[in-house]
């Protein structure tokens, strides 16, 4: 069947101009009629690229491949498209570059090297899927709707919907076998609907309202979820300098959070990163539905030496297919990393615009770049009625760490979670290393309630306590520097040990132990708990004359700690935990 | 091909030439210019409209002026590449440097090199030896990695390098590296100490080397590595090589790129550096590696001095942002007498967690790696806190950390420059100093590794 390429289809209208100057990524053209953020074609070899300004005769086009060898004098050519993803069954399990060619079929055509001037569709225009309808011919509908459902993946069912602007009576709808470009419904006015939408990435979805999030999004890291946890529709940023974790964070939040949908950006970091998410995912079991990881999820890779015009678009892709999965009532998390390769992308274009810089060269509009970005994620009432949400994971690579920078300000003005990487923790091998004195959320008031509802009515008091002790163990610590350890009180170095075991027991958790790797919130709840069982009994046996000494090392306590490396550590913790208390007791009696 | 002279120099700068009313010059083509003289230079299009082309000058601008003659070539720069590299020493633009004829080209390899698909590309895994135990233990090398060496003026980050391309190996195998070697800006001197160390080794006859010295244009350093590493994606992807690329000094080639920005009136990022000097670096960086159906691989060692010993200095940062990993080199352990003055503590290797265990080295390596780490980094702590209070108020457990952090250096890091340690006598040698400390201090070590190698206890 000859089907319509979107990418590559338009027609060679009039409106055709000539390549006038060449900088780098940046091509200007003159003679061509185009809007702005037009898609269009530059020189010979037809690459592809985008008008982001316009002067008069001029328009200026960031060009999506390698510009070298191209002349003044080729030929540009106008689409009347803007920049768009194909949207559809087929996305899931993907991997695509910034302007979402599926790097598979790229490899098919090119070799293991990323050529030029090579179209690809973004889903598979040929691949049959077995569509069900779910409305019925006669039923009213309008955008958003959903009419029929495809079993894309083992775990998620792709919901077909009305595309956003149509709206009618279904003529005809019919359950069958069809590719994503066929149609299966038809509507009064003659409109008809394939399972296939197409969407300008710079554009937001439209949903019917925004909801306050009051659901976290369990993300299996302990620092996280219980000290500074995000909402399934919030914003969080992640900054730190190289080597901190970041990447790291990132990947285990795409492996073990409760999302439905992982959408993952690689927006200019390194390529090796992306195939060891290819190589691992397929073989990974999502912790909460027991079957392959790469089935919920969707990535972009436009690693650090593929074109910065494709990088700048990269974070646009990954959100446009975030919305529409968050349309079909689903809850997407949408991890980037890096943030600040996607602003420096920024920063580049616009310098070759010659564009009036503002702080460190980013351009003026970075900010405002950053807010419109952030503020695509949000828990809503689809237009279908249903809730979804857009949970967004932003990495932030400062320069020297130091995020009194554009990038990490402009973001932490906009996120409500902070997770502070902290070079110091990492080279101390604190692993995750978020520092738990400077990182903030300012979810916990309205997940507060559903922490009391299903894992214990008093989890937000217990993680006040939790964080109090990790405050005053701060505060001493600059005693010890000056007097060492020795000189406290009793009760102080007891609280220190605590402390020291909130660290090493409850934060501290290795990204690739097979097993504690992932901690569910009722385990987090039991560890804290443990601790502070600890604390208080520890405080009863040297009121009762026991050794600081001989309490922190009665033997269940070690066990209690590393039995956490062993599967089904939840149901022992009770037992290990009533082991300590009897042990702390025995150690008076030892006096 | 256009093979026109223009003479319609406009403006010299820096090293930028500027000329008007040519015919359409393509983006990046190469280009010669001929001076009054009678010589040549040559340089390669920045910038190009119906208006006014921008030329970089690899050789610098000196004695241009405007009536000299400008020839567009009608080509992006190019290698002639062919198996013929192997052996040869080439100047920083590609021409023979040896007194040997020119390269025949089996083809033409455009040297800004194509992105590798990141679908395409195979994790590294393979464990490299390099025979210094402070790499192998703790920053493990593999094979297909770019792992940087982070180091400042006056330190013997050079006889690391050599050392490394010497003895590196795969465990059980004598499947051998081919070394590709690109100078950038480096003394003489210090090209001489490579040179004569690859000959006495009888590495040369088996290396390309690529050499653009300090006395050596400037701009031409933009292009050096880049000529480096196309020969060396040649030798790995089409002739099955292994191929380790040391380039040296990227400080050098950062203030190259820096100096261009500087004559385009940029808008610099930090310290001066131009804004894109991120994407830069990563479209050298990022040609290490292995592919798909292929069986050679490119393993990348850059070489920089941090200026002022500042690792958040830019070219250090964003280096680190981008490679897998960095080997720090110390100022204080040299100064101590302590060669290699390799400090662990802010080294990485972010592929090591693939690389180590029970298959490929040992099954104790991850574990004794943290617990040597842990130690050393606890006891390096402490030696602050004692210049404070003394030693007096430490408690037994930090007095042993203390002691071993000495132990740490002088045993472990340091070693014979031409020391080559196997993995297991290093593995070997981090038991035998870790036992002097008491056992339950080992805290990362578990009990079925302390009874199968440590020294006191083991149950043999
Ligand atoms: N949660 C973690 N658990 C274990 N190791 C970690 C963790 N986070 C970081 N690391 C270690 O730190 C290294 C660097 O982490 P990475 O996420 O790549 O840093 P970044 O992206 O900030 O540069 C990793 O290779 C790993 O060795
Ligand atoms: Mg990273």
């Amino acid at each position: 069947m000859e089907v319509k390429k979107h990418k590559g289809s338009e027609e060679m209208s009039n409106n055709e101009g000539v390549i006038y100057r060449i900088s780098g990524p940046v091509v200007t053209a003159t003679g061509i009629d185009a809007r702005m953020y037009e898609v269009v074609r530059v020189g010979h070899e037809k690459l592809m690229g985008e008008v982001i300004e316009i002067h008069g005769e001029q328009s200026v086009i960031q060009v999506y491949e390698d510009t070298s060898g191209i002349r003044p004098g080729e030929p540009v050519f106008s689409t009347g498209q803007t920049l768009s993803v194909q949207l559809g069954p087929g996305l899931l399990t993907q991997i695509y570059d910034g302007i979402q060619r599926p790097l598979q079929t790229l490899e098919e055509v090119m070799g293991v090297f990323i050529t030029r001037g090579v179209d690809a569709d973004g889903l598979d225009l040929e691949k049959k899927w077995e569509f069900e309808a779910t409305a019925s011919v006669g039923d009213e509908v309008s955008g958003g709707q959903v009419i029929g459902t495809v079993q894309e993946t083992d775990t998620i069912t792709h919901k077909i919907m009305v595309p956003p602007k149509a709206s009618g009576k279904i003529k005809s709808l019919e359950s069958g076998e069809f590719n994503v470009t066929q149609t299966v419904c038809t509507l009064d006015d003659g409109t008809e609907i394939q399972m296939m939408q197409e969407w300008p990435v710079r554009h937001p979805r439209p949903f019917n309202q925004k909801y306050a999030p009051d659901t976290p999004l369990v993300t299996g890291m302990r620092i996280l979820d219980f000290l500074f946890p995000l909402a399934k529709g919030g914003a969080a940023g992640i900054p730190g300098p190289f080597g901190s974790g970041k990447t790291v964070t990132q990947q285990s939040l795409a492996k073990y959070s409760d999302a439905q949908i992982v959408v993952y950006i690689g927006c200019g970091e390194r390529g090796n990163e992306m195939t060891e998410v290819l190589d691992e995912f397929p073989h990974l079991i999502d912790p909460n539905t027991g079957k392959p990881l790469m089935n919920r999820t969707v990535m972009i890779a436009n690693t650090s030496n593929m074109p910065v015009a494709a990088r700048e678009a990269s974070v646009y892709t990954g959100i446009t297919i975030a919305e529409y999965f968050r349309d079909q009532g689903y809850d997407v998390a949408l991890m980037a990393d890096s943030t600040s390769r996607w602003a420096e992308a920024m920063r580049e274009i616009s310098s070759r615009l010659e564009e009036m810089p503002g702080e460190e060269g980013y351009p003026a509009y970075l900010s405002s770049r950053l807010a419109e970005f952030y503020e695509r994620a949000g828990r809503v009432e689809t237009l279908n009625g249903d809730d979804g949400s857009v949970t967004v994971i932003g990495a932030v690579s400062p320069p020297g760490g130091d995020i009194s920078e554009p990038v990490s300000q402009g973001t932490l003005r906009i996120v409500k979670v902070f997770w502070g990487l902290d070079a110091g923790l990492a080279r101390q091998r604190h692993f995750p290393a978020i520092n738990w004195l400077n990182s903030y959320s300012l979810y916990p008031q309205s997940l507060n309630q559903w922490f009391r509802d299903n894992i214990a009515s008093d989890f937000p008091e217990v993680r006040t306590e939790i964080s109090a002790l990790l405050k005053v163990e701060a505060e001493l610590q600059e005693i010890v520097q000056l007097v060492g350890s020795d000189a406290l009180p009793m009760d102080q170095q007891l609280t220190l040990e605590v402390a020291r075991m909130i660290r090493v027991y409850f934060l501290q958790q290795n990204g690739f132990d097979p097993v504690d790797a992932y901690s569910g919130v009722e385990q987090q709840y039991a560890m804290a708990r443990a601790i502070l069982t600890f604390q208080e009994e520890a405080k009863k046996a040297m009121a009762a004359g026991a050794v600081l000494e001989d309490v922190v090392n009665v033997p269940a306590r070690i066990e209690l700690m590393r039995a956490r490396f062993a599967e089904g550590y939840l149901e022992k913790i009770e037992g290990l935990v009533e082991e300590m208390v009897n042990q702390i007791g025995n150690s008076v009696e030892a006096q | 091909m256009t093979s026109k002279e223009y003479k319609t120099i406009t403006d010299i700068k820096g090293p930028l030439v500027f000329l008007e009313k040519t015919e359409p010059v393509a983006y990046g083509e190469i280009v010669t210019i001929r001076l009054s003289d009678g010589s040549t230079k040559n340089g390669q299009v920045l910038d190009t409209s119906d208006d006014m082309v921008v030329v970089q000058v690899f050789e610098g601008t000196e004695g241009i002026d405007r009536r000299a003659g400008v020839k567009f070539l009608g080509d992006v720069f190019k290698l002639p590449v062919s198996k013929g590299l192997v052996g040869r020493i080439l100047d920083g633009a590609g021409r023979p440097r040896d007194g040997g004829p020119d390269i025949v080209a089996d083809e033409k390899a455009d040297i800004i090199g194509a992105a590798i698909n990141p679908y395409s590309r195979q994790s590294p895994h393979d464990f490299i030896q390099t025979g210094v135990s402070a790499i192998d233990c703790c920053t493990t090398l593999v094979r297909g990695q770019k792992l940087p060496i982070f180091s400042a003026s006056g330190l013997p980050h050079n006889d690391i390098a050599l050392q490394i391309a010497r003895q590196a190996k795969l465990k059980d195998s004598d499947e051998e590296f081919i070394v590709v070697f690109c100078a950038m800006g480096i003394t003489a001197e210090e090209y001489n100490f490579f040179r004569a160390d690859l000959e006495r080794t009888g590495a040369l006859e088996n290396a390309v080397l690529f050499v653009n010295l300090a006395d050596d244009p400037a701009v031409e350093r933009l292009i050096t590595p880049r000529l480096a590493l196309t020969a060396a994606e040649y030798l790995a992807f089409e002739h099955d090589y292994h191929v380790l690329v040391i380039y040296t000094d990227m400080t050098n080639y950062c203030d190259s790129l820096r100096q261009i920005g500087a004559a385009r009136e940029e808008v610099p990022g930090r310290r001066g550096y131009p804004g894109y000097m991120y994407t830069d670096l990563a479209m050298l960086y990022e040609r290490a590696g292995i592919v798909k159906g292929k069986k050679g691989s490119i393993t990348q060692f850059p070489i920089l001095t941090m200026p002022g010993d500042d690792i958040t200095h830019p070219i250090p940062d964003l280096s680190g942002y981008i490679t897998e990993g960095q080997i720090v080199i110390s100022r204080e352990l040299h100064q101590a007498g302590i060669y290699p003055p390799i400090n662990v503590l802010p080294s990485l290797s972010r592929l090591m967690g693939g690389c180590i265990g029970e298959e490929t080295t040992r099954d104790d390596h991850k574990k004794i790696s943290d617990q040597m780490y842990a130690a050393y980094a606890q006891g390096r702590e402490l030696r602050g806190l004692v210049a404070i209070v003394g030693e007096d108020a430490l408690n037994e457990r930090d007095l042993q950390y203390l002691k071993f952090s000495d132990i740490f250096e002088d045993k472990f890091v340091r070693q014979g420059r031409d020391e080559d340690r196997t993995i297991d006598g290093t593995l070997n040698l981090c038991w035998e100093l870790l036992a002097n400390i008491d056992t339950k201090y080992l805290e990362r070590l578990d009990d079925e590794l302390i009874s199968k190698y440590h020294p006191n206890e083991k149950k043999e």
